[in-house]
């Protein structure tokens, strides 16, 4: 099959290679691709159509068709005409019921024609309704493409690389290489990327080859699949040279094996020295397609026949073939034997790069094609992709059989014929736009480079009017089909670990999300957990707690500004509770802020909104201009919670400072060595009993865990979770933002109007919670508790149930072992906001009967936090 | 969007690595009216054309700047840091940006 060596071949005849197609083994050479060696095995029929399964060859040998797509190494849709063969690539065809050459799906091609015409799944199928899943299955398993392995691992790894040139040039032919030369010549910084197949002629510059402009975007972006690279390139300036595409012609069968792009054929035998054919018609539609001729007699093929359509106005074109293959063409009625019908019409540049980036697209009504016009500024055309494609033969739409036997496949991705075309229209989609959509001509993986003239011509010709007015449709990236892959680029899933975590992981902890962060869910009881901090002793890793420091000589002012509360009465080393709030008035984060001295604040937030406060402090700073720097220290510093009747006990053990009640209030704050590490040590009660947040730097977190566990073993300390915390938080109804608060909450209505200091001239939120102020309260947040002894809890989000409607929702419940009952928090309407209201939540299929009740379930008075 | 957008102390930047935060807006003195705070709130220009707008350089020097930027084209014309206006104490409650009103509005 293959010819004699010749010169300018791209296959290294001393380099074998061996890969498998449906697990036989191929040989092939160096420089093959696999479509080639494939081909040189003697294999014709490369895939079966999307719709009809009919047998499709190699037809454009140049990675733009469907024709040759199959699935390499488990990679569905790779088109093998231009895939470089490798050793040991496991090689399968695609969309086939058996096997290739006997295809049972096949069937649809003989009886479907009728009964499956354009859009058929829109009208029929449809009903009854029930049936359509069962319908549907069928129909997807039908159609198609290759398959997705969903369970395969990830084998690829994609990579996304920036780069920023000077020129930028698109396409690797002589004019693209000439471009790129000048650019050189002046000195700038130039790259050229071309899709292959032959290889770019290299004269100094950067070539990626094979590398495929994907798009031009905005701001002269051009992303560049590069293997499993994709470069986004920024370029000054670019160059388009992307050529022009040969555009098959419409007859009936012209989508047997043997009807060939001249372009193919000529890349065969001078790339990789096969014979595309025995006997040869010719039909060109320009001089290129012409001079083909004398190179298949050069390989061995007959040429019988040989057309210039620009010349001979030929009415009858149609192909005739046996299992798909073609074995003769009729021309205005002459039948000629033949294997290899090489049919082009014009050559089309091109213009789809250039129309995405701004050009607009004129039809030359002289040699029926479309150029490109008005370039934007910084985008160059050169070469064929202006037009300069010399002559060519103005085409008709399509060149109707005597007989009309066979189907006219005007796209032969999607399997769309000239019938299909013609019913659209007479169905009255008589837009260009909108018959795309409908009978998704264009739209298939050549994405319009082979279909795209032709359907306008049809198109035209059907209605009536002319190219010119039909225009083209609009031209959108991907320039050609990308694996989703590659845009996604390297998976990142972010795990934010605090400097305890191994800790965490030798104790068993069952770790959890929250936001970005892993943190233990609980180490094994959460409920025994929670009963130790009661009883004894808990240890609870804070660390995720957004941490950061606001200094200045206007720190109190700027704090004032923005909390609801006072900040500028606050105390050296005393703690204050803030919320935050938008100016539309909604709680937006919560925490705690301690005033170090005069002009230093240390504010935590919550563990997962640290980033958007200091983004927002940040903010308000540069629009109000205070001399205020704010320093995020979240990752410097670790933190844990000492909470417990014997935490004061622990921690007088390990530190110099004065720990009495007296020296050491609730709410105060001080800096002292603990266990031989700087802590600033805060007298904080979240989750309700007798309790120190100590703050620290991270480097000296494991050790200060383990002192504390080690020194506390006697006092009955014990590690908890954030699932302990939760329940311990919730006997005290400290609200959690985010789950008991939305952006719809305020701080009046969420069970905390004693926070807003109405005296203040202004804060963020003053405005809109003054008009809430007055229109009074809708719905409050409040506490609520079950019948003792019941066994269930609520579902976080369930219904509360006011007249037989949906009138509030649970925002968060638990078993409390402290109570023995079900505890929670809920939105309800204000008339229902009072201690002791019934309410009724829908849960366990049923309903059951709750109680306001509007103070901490546990130590309402706070007195434990005080001793 | 793809394009590339000044940072005042990294230069051009893709836009990607920004946070945008909307226009330049002057928020209400003393107790606005509802109609007041809802326009502050929730109403914008929305300008066909040049206008000063909050970008924040997220993935890069984490400074708020504003831009003066042409909506139509995306051409950025501007970009500049704001700058404190005193050490000593808070600016009134009727401070605007530091770059003053935008002139397009």
């Amino acid at each position: 099959m293959r010819l004699g060596p010749r010169p300018g071949e791209r296959i290294d005849r001393s380099d074998e290679v061996t890969f498998t197609f449906r697990g036989k083994p191929v040989k092939a050479f160096g420089g093959d691709t696999i479509g080639s060696a494939l081909f040189a095995s003697g294999q014709r029929i490369f895939s079966r159509s999307f719709k009809y399964h009919r047998p499709r060859g190699l037809l454009c040998c140049s990675g733009h068709c469907p024709n040759c797509m199959m699935t390499v190494d488990g990679e569905p849709n790779v088109r093998v005409c231009v895939e470089q063969v490798r050793e040991g690539a496991r090689v399968k065809p695609q969309n086939v019921r058996w096997w290739l050459n006997w295809d049972l799906m096949a069937v649809t091609d003989k009886i479907g024609g009728p009964f499956t015409p354009v859009g058929f799944y829109y009208r029929t199928m449809i009903r009854p309704r029930r049936a359509w899943p069962l319908f549907e299955r069928f129909l997807r398993s039908a159609a198609g493409l290759g398959r997705v392995d969903k369970h395969a691992g990830r084998k690829r790894r994609f990579d996304t690389e920036n780069r920023h040139v000077d020129v930028l040039v698109i396409g690797g032919g002589r004019s693209g290489v000439e471009a790129a030369r000048q650019a050189q010549i002046r000195g700038e910084d130039v790259v050229l990327v071309d899709e292959g197949p032959e290889p770019v002629e290299r004269l100094g510059f950067l070539v990626l080859w094979p590398a495929r402009a994907i798009g031009i975007y905005e701001g002269n972006l051009v992303p560049v699949e590069a293997g499993s690279t994709l470069v986004r390139f920024r370029a000054k300036h670019i160059v388009v040279a992307t050529g022009a595409l040969e555009q098959p012609l419409l007859f009936p069968g012209n989508d047997l094996v043997g009807v060939m792009l001249p372009g193919g054929a000529r890349r065969m035998i001078e790339l990789w020295s096969l014979r595309p054919g025995r006997r040869a018609v010719v039909l060109a539609g320009d001089d290129r397609a012409l001079a083909l001729a004398g190179e298949l007699e050069a390989a061995g093929t007959e040429v019988v026949r040989v057309v210039d359509l620009r010349r001979e106005q030929l009415r009858e074109i149609e192909a005739w073939g046996r299992y798909g293959r073609l074995e003769s063409v009729s021309l205005d009625g002459e039948t000629i034997a033949c294997d290899l019908l090489l049919a082009s019409g014009a050559r089309q540049p091109a213009y789809s790069l250039l129309a995405q980036a701004g050009a607009r697209v004129e039809y030359d009504a002289k040699r029926g094609i479309f150029v490109p016009a008005d370039l934007p500024d910084g985008i160059e055309a050169v070469g064929a992709v202006t037009g300069r494609v010399g002559r060519v033969a103005v085409t008709p739409a399509t060149f109707n059989g005597a007989s009309r036997t066979d189907k006219c496949f005007a796209c032969i991705c999607e399997d769309v014929t000239d019938k299909d075309m013609k019913r659209a229209i007479a169905e009255g989609f008589d837009s260009l736009e909108l018959a795309k959509r409908y009978t998704t001509v264009t739209m298939g993986p050549c994405q319009g480079k082979l279909c795209h003239l032709p359907s306008i011509r049809l198109y035209a010709r059907e209605t009536e009017t002319d190219e010119a007015t039909i225009g083209t449709t609009t031209a959108r990236p991907p320039w050609a089909p990308v694996s989703l892959g590659l845009l996604a680029g390297r998976p990142h899933e972010p795990a934010k670990r605090t400097s305890m975590h191994h800790r965490h992981k030798d104790l068993g902890a069952r770790m959890m999300w929250t936001g970005a962060w892993r943190r233990p869910h609980s180490y094994g009881d959460p409920e025994a957990e929670a009963k130790v901090v009661h009883d004894s002793l808990g240890l609870i890793d804070v660390s995720t707690l957004g941490k950061l420091l606001v200094r200045g000589p206007d720190a109190a002012a700027f704090l004032e500004r923005l909390y609801p509360n006072r900040f500028a009465d606050l105390k050296v080393d005393r703690i204050r509770y803030g919320v935050l709030g938008t100016d539309g008035g909604r709680v937006m984060d919560d925490g705690t802020i301690a005033r170090l001295d005069e002009e230093l604040f240390y504010v935590t937030t919550t563990s997962t909104g640290a980033n958007t406060v200091i983004e927002w402090f940040d903010w308000w700073n540069a629009v109000w201009g205070f001399g205020v720097e704010t320093t995020n220290v979240t990752g410097a510093l670790a933190a844990v919670n000492l909470a417990g009747p014997n935490s004061r006990e622990l921690l007088g053990r390990l530190t110099d400072l004065d720990v009495s009640n007296e020296a050491l209030k609730y709410l105060d704050a001080k800096r002292a060595q603990v266990a031989g590490v700087p802590c600033l040590v805060l007298r904080i009660g979240f989750v309700g009993e007798l309790g120190y947040e100590l703050h620290f730097p991270s480097p000296h977190a494991e050790h200060l865990w383990d002192t504390l566990l080690g020194e506390g073993a006697d006092l009955g300390i014990r590690p908890f979770g954030l699932e302990a915390q939760r329940i311990l938080r919730l006997e005290k109804q400290h609200i959690l933002v985010g789950q008991d608060t939305d952006s719809e909450s305020n701080p009046l209505e969420a069970g905390m109007p004693w926070l807003v200091k109405w005296e203040k001239d202004d804060f963020v939120g003053k405005w809109a919670l003054e008009h809430v102020r007055e229109r009074g309260p809708r719905e409050q947040l409040v506490g609520f508790e079950l019948a003792e002894g019941l066994g269930s809890v609520p579902a976080e989000g369930g219904q509360i149930v006011v007249d037989g409607k949906p009138g509030g929702r649970v925002t968060s419940a638990r078993w409390s072992p402290q109570l023995g009952r079900p505890i929670g928090l809920a939105w309800v309407p204000s008339r229902l906001a009072h201690e002791g209201a019934e309410i009724t939540i829908k849960m366990n299929g049923g309903f059951e009967q709750g109680r306001v009740r509007l103070k901490p379930f546990f130590d309402p008075d706070g007195g434990q936090l005080r001793s | 969007m793809s394009f590339l957008l000044p940072c005042p102390n990294c230069g051009p930047r893709d836009v990607n690595e920004f946070a945008y935060q909307g226009e330049v807006t002057k928020r209400p003195t003393q107790s606005p009216t509802l109609r007041e705070l809802s326009s502050y709130l929730y109403f914008r220009e929305n300008v066909a054309g040049v206008q000063r707008e909050w970008w924040y350089h997220r993935l890069g020097c984490q400074a708020w700047f504003q831009a003066e930027r042409d909506t139509r084209t995306n051409e950025v014309l501007a970009t500049e840091l704001t700058e404190p206006v005193s050490g000593e104490g808070a600016p009134g409650p009727e401070a605007t940006p530091a770059l003053g009103e935008n002139p397009t509005l």
